[in-house]
């Protein structure tokens, strides 16, 4: 995915010296390794400090849509769906998004890689798919497919579904018998299992919010675990509160998450967050042959009603 | 009191930790799936002495992250009702086995806060008191410690009751107040070492620990500027840019320690809660009128690094509020880096 | 050193409704046990977090005066929470008080002086605190002139309205009430905006003179230019902030603007002060 990098810094440097946007959202280089940082670029002498390489793990598109004017935004499969569903929902005009599109084979898993080798890792460096991680006590060579972040190995939508322009070629979509294990595993355990399942992942859940504010579909003014008059959630670390914010937040991303990933590589506490919005994800699919983001024209089925929905709860 | 050393064999290790536990409740690192925290050790549970470095600092044996301060009950029918009485907590005597000595001096810095000329809080304090901090040197530091540019390091002594060296197939334990004492006596340790080699053993530790940290933040301008034309400088909306305003990097930092108050209710019982809080929170100044002195987040990012480096520095002029611990910036989901913004604000000169 | 976080428990002794909107009440406090009157002796200028179990904890000015003994006054304004369910309460009902809190009027520096007070809306509340210490009969001879400009919307909007016309009859203080409107046609007093009434009626400044300001921030923003016109320089115009607070004794980091504390360090700063802070309140 290198060869993109010149690519999206042309672009970027003639969209900004033409004037036909006013920022460039992208990344640039972290501090330490492994690391990206999410960069608005203003000036085409700038430009080279954009770059993308499979630690981009981020959403742009929840900068995107709180930016007025014109605007460039780099965006993988699953980040222009997100701006899709942005469109929708009236979050940005289409007119004031320029989309750099950047067919993506995956996002490296930050903490798949520190587990495979010893020591706090000190470089990292990417080679098409072959990845060289280093630290004080060893040099280890990993595949990157042995690596991937777990919506990327289930992800059927790696192209850009809406762009003006592509950084680079389209490359093929994974054929998935089964896109849902991980969720027909927690539909498999019995009640008592499943809740305790839930309960062990909000264990460590220090309400820091970085799994809501890193998801660009949380982009209400007021989230309900801030309300005051009335407050419908306590603040503290009671369980129920905690759980409460968790479960709340996947029904109100029900229908237009598109398993971005964003809100698992945030978390402090690797907690996997996407835990709770796959199986609605599963459901939407299921029950709405709905899958979020696709298309521009189209409203997510819990925002529509039409006469052929599935209507068995009503009994 | 005089310096005193014990040498420890690893083999008896366990066995002491675990004597300690008729006098102490013990905390320490304990490993999990996501890495390693400080938490109160079950009685099986030995602290991990091997551990590289905690996502959470040991703040929370102070200051737990909720606790409740207040209670009462709201039924009238009750005598005392609405009056309200300190809440119980267990503050028999604690030790936290194998803190970080940044940790330590982190807690020093949290005590200026909690324990002022004015007002004493009675829950970090009592805690405080009752705490014995053991801790561990560290051999090797990681690539995010910048402790020796904060005016901590590895061996650092300052807050520390035992400062423990690991020295392979032992400990050595550099005893520093009479609750160190207190706390080897109640484990069984008392080989005695010989002060001026153990001083000359730990000292090549000393270096050779530091000469490993290659991590470092500049601070030695920000005291000659201005708060104002830090405050006003230009840089902020670059910097602010990436932020998603989560409260990791308030949470984890070990020298962070805004709460926030709240009363919650079971029915007729009430309880005073403080939790911690964070400056990165959008509704955290917002006034009862809707008007919020720090409504846009430039303005808490802003916050959060003239509170760290500058307000901190003037107002106590005991160095910058950070211990150099690396945790924010390990933590940070889009990696800003308080050393690069450090950077920033020391090299910047107001254009006339 | 007690538990700063523990309220000393008092009973609602009076509610008066404060203004024709009834969004403002004046709430007399007395405290249950012996004793607690005196460990809360303030100045003026002081506030106090108005604690209710089971709802929250309000910061508001003491209206009352260290010369009123007996109890404690406060007029909130109901705006959220804790102050709507404090407006519910009765007469007799439990709740707490924390305090004194804060820095007060600088009062040792203001013997032997003139002191111009101006206020606006119900951030009259530590004025009043302050006027009737002044007006006490052991203290009128420490200060020099008092001249107060107060205004609010309307007559009905005016704080305390019956000790104002009692001060205003009064030689030994000129009150300058006024209102931004009305269409009363037995108004006596002045009408127009606070900041236009202190560029007519306040004293031009000199080396004797302080002007102490209390009010919505709007009615600062235009007041302070009226006070420079006038000669007064920033170490003689004194202000009283409000900021968002939880703690109120300067340990839960919410009030702070640049080094200083609202709660601690303030609420009382001389405009000099302010002027080497951020504006974050």
């Amino acid at each position: 995915m290198d060869t993109c990098i010149e690519k999206i810094r042309a672009i970027a440097r003639d969209l900004l010296e033409k004037g036909t946007v006013e920022k460039v959202l992208g990344f640039a280089d972290g501090t330490i390794p492994m690391a990206t940082s999410p960069i608005a670029i203003t000036s085409k002498e700038d430009v080279d400090k954009l770059t993308f390489t499979s630690t981009c793990g981020l959403n742009l598109a929840n900068y995107a849509s709180k930016e007025k004017g014109k605007i460039a935004v780099i965006a993988k499969g699953c980040d222009s769906r997100n701006l899709v569903t942005h469109i929708v929902e009236n979050q940005v005009q289409r007119d004031n998004l320029y989309i750099i599109g950047v067919p993506c084979t995956g996002m490296v898993d930050k903490v798949k890689v520190a587990s495979a080798i010893e020591g706090e890792i000190s470089g990292f460096e990417e080679d098409g798919d072959t990845l060289k991680v280093t630290s004080s006590l060893q040099t280890l060579t990993v595949d990157k497919n042995d690596v991937l972040k777990d919506n990327c190995r289930y992800c059927t939508h790696r192209n850009p579904v809406l762009y003006d322009e592509l950084a680079s070629d389209l490359v093929e979509e994974q054929e998935l018998d089964n896109p849902f294990p991980d969720v027909d595993a927690i539909e498999a355990l019995d009640p008592e299992a499943k809740w305790q399942h839930f309960q062990d992942l909000t264990q460590n859940c220090i309400r820091c919010y970085a799994c809501r504010n890193a998801c660009p579909l949380c982009y209400c003014p007021t989230c309900f675990v801030d309300e005051s008059g009335p407050q419908w959630v306590g603040k503290g670390q009671n369980k129920t509160d905690v759980d409460t914010f968790h479960f709340l937040r996947a029904f109100h991303c029900a229908g237009r998450c598109t398993d971005c990933g964003a809100c698992v590589e945030a978390c402090p506490m690797g907690i996997n967050v996407r835990d709770f919005t796959r199986k609605l994800n599963k459901d939407a699919l299921d029950m709405f042959g709905w899958e979020a983001g696709l298309d521009i024209t189209k409203r997510p089925p819990l925002d529509a009603y039409s006469p052929e929905d599935p209507n068995d709860f009503i009994k | 009191m005089k310096m005193k050393f014990i040498t420890i064999d690893k083999k008896d290790w366990a066995k002491g930790i675990d004597k300690s536990r008729e006098t102490y409740q013990l905390f320490g690192p304990v490993k999990d799936e996501n890495g390693c925290r400080i938490d109160a050790l079950g009685a099986d549970v030995q602290p991990d002495m091997n551990y590289t470095d905690s996502v959470l600092s040991a703040k929370s044996v102070l200051f737990p992250q909720s606790e409740k301060i207040l209670t009462t009950s709201l039924d009238e029918s009750v005598e005392d009702h609405h009056i309200m009485k300190r809440a119980d907590t267990d503050y028999t005597p604690r030790a936290v086995i194998g803190i970080r000595p940044y940790d330590a001096k982190a807690v020093l810095l949290v005590k200026m806060n909690f324990d002022t000329k004015d007002y004493r809080d009675p829950y970090w304090c009592d805690a405080y008191e009752a705490t014995t901090f053991v801790g561990l040197g560290i051999n090797r530091p990681g690539p995010f410690d910048f402790s020796t540019s904060t005016g901590s390091g590895p061996f650092n002594e300052d807050g520390l009751d035992i400062l423990l060296a690991d020295m392979d197939d032992k400990f050595l334990a550099k005893v520093l107040t009479s609750k160190g004492e207190a706390f080897a006596a109640s484990c069984g340790f008392d080989v005695e070492a010989d002060a001026k080699e153990s001083q000359v053993l730990l000292d090549v530790l000393k270096k050779e620990a530091e000469s490993n940290i290659t991590a470092a933040v500049e601070t030695d301008k920000l005291a000659g500027k201005t708060i104002l034309d830090l405050h006003e400088a230009p840089f902020w909306d670059d910097i602010s840019f990436s932020c998603i305003n989560c409260g990791t990097c308030t949470y984890v930092c070990p020298t962070c320690w805004c709460f926030d108050i709240q009363d919650e209710n079971k029915q007729k019982a009430s309880t005073r809660f403080r939790n911690w809080d964070s400056c990165m929170a959008p509704l955290f100044t917002r006034h009862a009128t809707g008007h919020n002195p720090r409504g846009e987040k430039t303005q808490r990012v802003r916050q959060r690094f003239m509170h760290k480096l500058k307000y901190f520095l003037d107002k106590y002029e005991e160095g910058i509020m950070c211990v150099g611990c690396g945790r924010c910036v390990k933590s940070c989901p889009v990696n800003i880096d308080i050393r690069e913004v450090a950077k920033t604000m020391n090299g910047y000169e107001k254009q006339e | 050193m007690e538990n700063p976080y523990m309220p000393y428990p008092v009973r609602i002794d009076d509610i008066q409704i404060a203004t024709e909107d009834k969004s403002l009440k004046t709430f007399k406090f007395v405290f249950l046990n012996e004793g607690d009157e005196e460990k809360f002796a303030y100045q003026a200028g002081q506030f106090a977090e108005l604690s209710i179990p089971g709802v929250g904890e309000i910061p508001i000015g003491i209206a009352s005066s260290p010369v009123e003994k007996g109890f404690v006054k406060f007029t909130v304004f109901r705006t959220g929470v804790v102050t709507s369910h404090l407006h519910n309460m009765k007469v007799g009902d439990i709740m707490g008080l924390r305090g004194p809190l804060g820095n007060w009027y600088p009062w040792d520096k203001l013997e032997g002086k003139n002191v111009v007070i101006i206020g606006g809306g119900f951030a009259f509340t530590t004025l009043r605190s302050s006027i009737i210490y002044m007006l006490d009969p052991a203290n009128r001879s420490k200060f020099g002139n008092i001249d107060v400009v107060y205004g609010a919307r309307s007559p009905g909007m005016l704080l305390y309205r019956e000790e104002l016309y009692e001060w205003e009859k009064r030689d030994d203080i000129n009150m300058h009430i006024t209102v931004d409107g009305t269409d009363d046609p037995d108004w006596k007093y002045n009408v127009g905006f606070v900041p236009t009434i202190v560029e007519q009626k306040a004293p031009q400044a000199d080396a004797d003179t302080y002007a102490i300001v209390c009010g919505p921030p709007i009615m600062i923003k235009f007041t302070q230019p009226a006070l420079t016109k006038l000669g007064y320089t920033e170490d003689q115009i004194i202000m009283s902030l409000e900021n968002r607070m939880k703690c109120g004794i300067g340990m839960c980091g919410r009030c702070n603007i640049g080094k200083e504390l609202v709660c601690k360090d303030g609420p009382v700063f001389t405009l000099k002060e302010l002027n080497k802070t951020p504006k974050e309140y």
